[in-house]
């Protein structure tokens, strides 16, 4: 329900999905075995590891707790927290709540699509970006909103929303050309 | 001399504004330049139009700095802290100085949110120094017993302030009257409705204060375990509520034998919600803390009789438990003092929208819509005219102009169609489009349904095509009648509130805004210039110049017209995107 989560995987986080990292979610399971209610937890601890929720992931905290992988998928599907893809490394999620709609978030969304050349839901090519649209980030009062990671970016107008994109872009470069001279 | 204190206000919106930039700068200055005053942060002190906010008390006052970014805040604490000289210009609120946005602050009574923006929510201490605690130290001291709290509790008139409006008390005695061997209280933070943001503001600025209220919920009714089910978009409540939490067990606040009650034994937890609206919904909520799909249940039977893991169990919500310890240290009588004969107390409002002064208040009930828009609210921005204002989010509905003077209390806001709700304010000008306003909704509700109920699940499917054709020039004759069909069968046979309560915004707009839905369907004109399909685009020839920048612009090159001659646009081919009107320096475009 909810975000329509459109499956276009650009290569680079499919070959990402092949292999996920498992070896985490062991004490995740120790840690939630036997107790009652423990399976939104698990999920929201193994999606915040891997950033979504693998097939092997269902089948491993399955076998570690006897939930059936039926009653993990009904409920893995019916939160919109619940990722099972990968997706980018940044996660833009721009508000379309009452207030932000009253003032104009579609427009924000558009510049966005425009920029990163996604449409909503997608990721980029190059994996960095995710463009969600989400109900209601609970800042009103400083509408349109969008939140990246855990900061929240407020009173936007098109051109400042893009220009937070280009920044973080600009820093991710960075970072990569910093770790590719420390690996040489 | 005391020392002067500086305090940065760090919630969400602040934050979101710069407010930690503004701490750290004045953090940075502190420390190089060994300037002696004590810098802490609070949380949300209401003026979210005036974020990020800085206060500096000195012996003199408090003084309320807004709009501060970092070079207004050097600027604050050479000159006030250092030099001893306020920066008139940049003060919002002072008890010395009269403001231009002292209104703002008149006519509010803040009883739910008495701490936010005084405390910092990180600190027990603060939290004690105003009174916190001190009415389940009063329980436990006094020995009051569970039904004199009930009683207290009933006689304070105080209603579920999450918007179902029921009275807090009489759900207390049902669950207290249940007998179990294990009972539970739980506080509903899944604040789904887009447009509000009262609990997030109290979970962040006072957590303390929804904590001591389920304590003593839970000491009422025999409580052996609470939850906190809050919404996961949240991350700065959770942490506050997290570390308060922990504050509470090491004060032994909470842990067995509370304040040497014998047998009194409680611990609370917080459970991350993983969006879903429904959520807030009773049994929704509690199918989600047993880890099931969130999916509302019959009633009977109640929560009260058989709720989490089919034990008897108490909701409230962030707000209704905030006022508890109030209730109980300065008696009922103090609360019922405010409001209506039916509706007593306070609410708090989340102010949003076309508004100037956007941000949370807490009004006495019996208040009038336009006190509080015109009043508190500052007016609508640039000056434009009020439409229509929205309360109680997907579930309530659009008030007009004309009621504007209807009192704030639960029966004169039912009576208009709308719903108090949990406090969500939503404020629109002539520039909102009513027919798109319920579109909007709908599309909320029709995906945020759980599916469980078929009038609820098909039915707003039904209901949000026939809009969205209605907002794309489609609207055909008849539709308002099937719009308003459709509406009362999802109404009476849907399970849950969701269902029950998702057609009030489209037909609240139908009631008082059916001409601008006949607009939309006979003439294909949206008289708010809203949606873009209905609108046309052409050039006014005595203002074009000819200067191809329309030309230029247009997507999908549909403008004709040679450079220094007049432009016109092929109306056949236009998508109406209002590339061109947004783009002409001459205001040569017209659109209607």
């Amino acid at each position: 329900m909810r975000i329509q989560r459109i499956d276009n995987q650009p290569e680079i986080i499919s070959e990402q999905q092949e292999n996920p990292d498992l070896s985490g979610l062991k004490p995740l399971i120790e840690k939630y075995r036997n107790k009652k209610g423990n399976l939104i937890p698990l999920l929201q601890g193994t999606q915040e590891m891997l950033g979504y929720i693998p097939e092997e992931a269902f089948k491993m905290i399955s076998e570690g707790t006897g939930i059936n992988l039926s009653d993990m998928y009904g409920v893995a599907t019916f939160y919109s927290q619940f990722r099972l893809h990968p997706v980018g490394k940044n996660i833009i999620k721009v508000c379309h709540g009452t207030a932000c709609h009253v003032q104009n978030a579609s427009v924000i969304t558009d510049a966005l699509e425009e920029t990163l050349k996604v449409c909503d839901g997608e990721t980029t090519e190059d994996g960095l970006f995710t463009l969600e649209s989400v109900a209601c980030l609970g800042c009103c009062s400083l509408a349109p909103v969008m939140m990246i990671g855990d900061e929240t970016y407020g009173k936007l107008t098109s051109k400042s929303a893009v220009k937070v994109i280009r920044e973080i872009r600009i820093q991710e470069k960075k970072e990569q050309a910093e770790s590719s001279i420390k690996k040489d | 001399m005391e020392t002067t204190k500086v305090i940065v206000g760090l919630g969400s919106c602040g934050i979101a504004a710069g407010g930690n930039k503004v701490y750290n700068k004045i953090k940075e200055m502190k420390e190089l330049e060994n300037i002696d005053f004590i810098l802490d942060k609070t949380s949300c002190v209401g003026m979210c139009f005036r974020e990020p906010l800085v206060e500096i008390i000195d012996e003199t006052g408090a003084y309320l700095y807004g709009d501060i970014d970092e070079k207004k805040a050097i600027e604050i604490i050479d000159q006030h802290v250092q030099k001893l000289t306020p920066v008139k210009e940049y003060i919002v609120h002072s008890d010395l100085y009269e403001t231009r946005d002292d209104n703002f602050f008149k006519g509010q009574v803040k009883i739910a949110l008495r701490d936010c923006g005084f405390i910092n929510p990180e600190n027990l201490d603060e939290y004690e120094a105003r009174n916190g605690y001190v009415a389940l130290k009063n329980i436990a001291e006094k020995g009051i017993s569970q039904e004199d709290i009930i009683q207290n509790v009933l006689d304070s008139g105080l209603r579920g302030r999450g918007g179902g409006g029921f009275p807090t008390g009489l759900k207390w005695r049902f669950a207290l009257n249940s007998e179990a061997d294990e009972k539970y209280v739980i506080c509903n933070a899944d604040e789904g409705d887009p447009g509000a943001f009262m609990d997030r503001s109290l979970l962040e600025g006072d957590p303390h204060a929804v904590i001591e209220g389920m304590i003593i919920a839970a000491f009422a009714i025999g409580a052996t375990g609470g939850v906190i089910y809050c919404r996961a978009e949240y991350p700065l409540a959770i942490d506050r509520l997290n570390i308060a939490l922990e504050q509470a067990r090491k004060a032994g606040y909470l842990g067995s034998d509370i304040l040497g009650i014998t047998g009194f034994n409680l611990d609370i937890y917080v459970k991350e919600g993983a969006g879903a609206f429904v959520c807030g919904e009773e049994t929704a909520l509690m199918a989600s803390v047993e880890g099931k799909r969130g999916m509302p249940n019959k009633r009977p039977p109640f929560p009260a009789e058989a709720g989490l893991w089919g034990k008897p169990t108490n909701i409230n919500n962030v707000e209704t438990f905030a006022n508890i310890p109030w209730i109980i240290v300065n008696g009922p009588d103090a609360y019922a003092a405010y409001g209506t004969e039916k509706s007593k107390g306070t609410k708090v409002f989340a102010l949003t929208g076309k508004i100037k002064n956007g941000g949370l208040v807490e009004v006495p009930m019996g208040i009038t819509i336009r006190e509080v828009i015109f009043n508190l609210g500052g007016g609508i921005q640039d000056d434009k005219r009020f439409k229509a204002v929205q309360l109680g989010g997907p579930s309530g509905g659009c008030i007009p102009e004309h009621l504007i003077d209807t009192p704030i209390d639960y029966d004169s806001v039912n009576a208009t169609g709308a719903i108090m709700g949990s406090g969500g304010m939503v404020v629109m000008d002539e520039t909102t489009c009513m027919v798109d306003m319920a579109r909007f909704f709908l599309d909320f509700t029709q995906k945020e349904s759980c599916g469980k109920c078929t009038f609820c699940r098909i039915g707003t499917k039904r209901m949000l095509e026939i809009l969205t054709r209605i907002c794309n020039a489609e609207g055909e004759e008849g539709d308002i009648e099937k719009l308003e069909e459709l509406a009362y069968h999802i109404k009476d046979a849907s399970l849950c509130g969701l269902g029950q309560t998702a057609p009030n915004p489209v037909l609240t707009t139908i009631r008082y805004f059916r001409d601008e839905y006949e607009a939309h369907i006979r003439d294909k004109k949206c008289p708010a210039k809203s949606c873009k399909k209905l609108l046309t685009y052409e050039v006014i020839p005595e203002m074009c110049t000819g200067c191809t920048v329309c030309a230029k612009n247009c997507p999908v090159d549909t403008i004709r017209g040679a450079r220094k001659e007049l432009h016109f646009i092929e109306q056949d081919k236009c998508t109406h995107c209002g590339v061109c009107f947004s783009k002409c320096k001459f205001d040569a475009i017209r659109v209607y």
